[in-house]
């Protein structure tokens, strides 16, 4: 263990003289710990329970003003009332029908565009730079050309959530069919494997861990995405009820479409992650 | 008949001859590395072939394997239909369990059951269902072995398949190799740096030196070929000497 050997180091050059045959004497065999030594049970929530107990402190007191931020409290009795009449849910519902579709799109079309670009050279040399090109572009300012083309309805939503979700997964997915090993492909010639099942057997799976790398940020963008274009002219949805809260000053109702939005993007994360362990099970035996 | 790069012609094989080299030149840009090389091996003959690094062995390998696309050469080469490659990392395909690793590429229904019977040949029944980073170094060659063996080649072309290896399991790899050599009798071309490896296996140990064959020496010491024996150490000289090294110490 390196403390063991930086400890052990220290010891050769430490002059101080030892009290003799006192207690502390013998503890100070051991030496003072440089690193920054074991991990706190449930030290991870630190941070937010303290966070939380300012927040609480704060609004307890006064020192807050309730107009600028609601109390703890306030915020869950509103979860409580929002879906006890159903609008939480409802709102939610249309939110992650909006980004699973964009995405469903986004990532169908980033993965075939990237199959294309892949496995032929003049499939990369027709795709692969207008997506360069459009990668440099932020899809959140194409939104106005957007609105002007498809409206400022339901379509122009999703299909600027698919062109968020689209690029992380084309880049990833082309990038792991370009690096796959050249051995690998060497070993398929002397096996003599035929063009379809080298593709089968050797090319995608060695994709694999870059398609899902490239799920994982197109998540993130889709919700980045509906995040933004929820606030235009959006008649449902998590952003349209935290949009109409701040219309009528409802810092609590804000709140809760905020921690709707943390939950589904730290579940949909998580939901990427089980299926990376699952299909990349090959690579966890190493880590385990 | 594969096609070999370079305007080769890869002509039908022959009776009498599993390799059949003559006159092979190989360049990379100015660079000649091989030279107007000629080889014949026989079927069923077992050849190992010393060189120093950078005297063309692999790139020999690589042509009877028909992996050089893009090297530049002329010359007669015919090899076999069935030509199997070790290579020195046991190349095999980490999202693979080690069954599905042998019969890639394989056809036919009893596909699964020849993989098997390698694997049991080779000494790994019962790992069918483990991924490669499961296993050994020793164990992966191995795997790699059953792979190259299912295929039943005529020519087996091992790459210094056991040079990363501990010295330990090479030698247990050196028995196995012999004993899956007796029962299925392809013709082997073994590359290695290793004297005392190529005397152990073959029966023919071939020098290369710039581009060509500067050694030919049958192996016709009785078997087990141990390392006090007189000749052994006679025939142990005479190819270190070939190689360019003075003493029998310094390989």
């Amino acid at each position: 263990m390196s403390t063991d050997v930086t400890s052990e180091r220290l010891s050769l050059v430490k002059t101080a003289p030892a009290a003799p045959a006192s207690p502390a004497a013998r503890r100070g065999r051991t030496r003072r710990r440089l690193g920054p030594g074991r991990p706190i049970p449930y030290g991870r929530a630190l941070g937010p329970v303290l966070l939380l107990a300012i927040w609480s402190g704060g609004s307890a007191t006064g020192l807050i003003d309730a107009r600028n931020l609601s109390a703890p409290w306030t915020v869950v009795a509103t979860a409580g009332d929002l879906i006890a009449d159903g609008r939480l849910q409802t709102n939610v519902w249309t939110s992650a029908e909006r980004a699973v579709s964009g995405l469903a799109y986004g990532v169908a079309a980033g993965l075939v565009l990237a199959l294309i670009a892949g496995l032929s050279r003049l499939g990369e040399g027709v795709i692969d730079g207008p997506v360069q090109i459009k990668r440099g572009i932020p899809t959140l300012a194409l939104i106005p050309l957007l609105i002007l083309w498809f409206g400022i309805g339901e379509s122009m939503k999703v299909i600027t959530i698919a062109l968020s979700a689209f690029v992380p997964v084309y880049i990833h997915t082309h990038n792991g069919l370009r690096t796959i090993d050249a051995r690998y492909v060497e070993l398929a010639e002397t096996l003599r494997l035929s063009r379809p099942r080298f593709l089968l057997h050797i090319v995608l799976p060695g994709a694999l861990p870059g398609f899902l790398l490239g799920m994982r940020f197109a998540v993130t963008a889709a919700w980045l995405a509906l995040a933004v274009v929820e606030q235009v002219n959006a008649t449902s949805g998590i952003g349209y009820m935290m949009g109409l809260a701040r219309t009528y000053g409802q810092t609590d109702i804000i709140i809760v479409g905020l921690v709707v939005y943390g939950l589904l993007g730290l579940l949909s994360d998580g939901l990427v992650r089980l299926v990376e362990r699952k299909v990349l099970s090959w690579r966890r035996t190493l880590a385990d | 008949m594969a096609t070999h790069a370079g305007g080769l012609t890869a002509t039908a094989r022959e009776a009498d001859a599993a390799v059949r080299i003559e006159g092979l030149v190989r360049a990379f840009g100015t660079r000649t590395v091989l030279d107007g090389l000629d080889l014949t091996l026989r079927p069923g003959e077992f050849v190992a072939m010393l060189g120093r690094s950078g005297s063309g062995k692999s790139t020999l390998l690589r042509a009877l394997a028909g992996l050089d696309h893009d090297a530049g050469g002329e010359g007669e080469l015919s090899a076999p239909d069935h030509v199997s490659v070790v290579f020195q990392d046991a190349r095999l395909l980490p999202w693979k369990r080690v069954l599905a690793n042998v019969t890639l590429g394989l056809t036919g229904a009893d596909a699964g059951e020849r993989a098997r019977t390698a694997l049991d040949e080779v000494g790994l029944a019962g790992r069918e269902d483990a991924w490669p980073v499961e296993l050994s170094g020793g164990e992966q060659q191995r795997v790699s072995l059953a792979r190259s063996l299912v295929r039943e080649p005529e020519l087996l072309l091992a790459d210094e398949p056991f040079g990363a290896l501990d010295a330990l399991t090479r030698g247990r790899m050196h028995t196995l190799l012999a004993r899956l050599y007796e029962r299925h009798r392809p013709a082997v071309l073994l590359v290695t740096h290793d004297v005392d490896e190529a005397i152990a296996l073959a029966d023919r140990v071939v020098v290369l030196d710039g581009g060509r064959i500067a050694a030919d020496l049958a192996v016709d010491l009785p078997a087990p070929r141990r390392h006090g024996t007189p000749e052994y150490a006679a025939l142990r000289t005479r190819l270190l000497a070939r190689l360019g090294v003075d003493g029998p110490d310094h390989d």
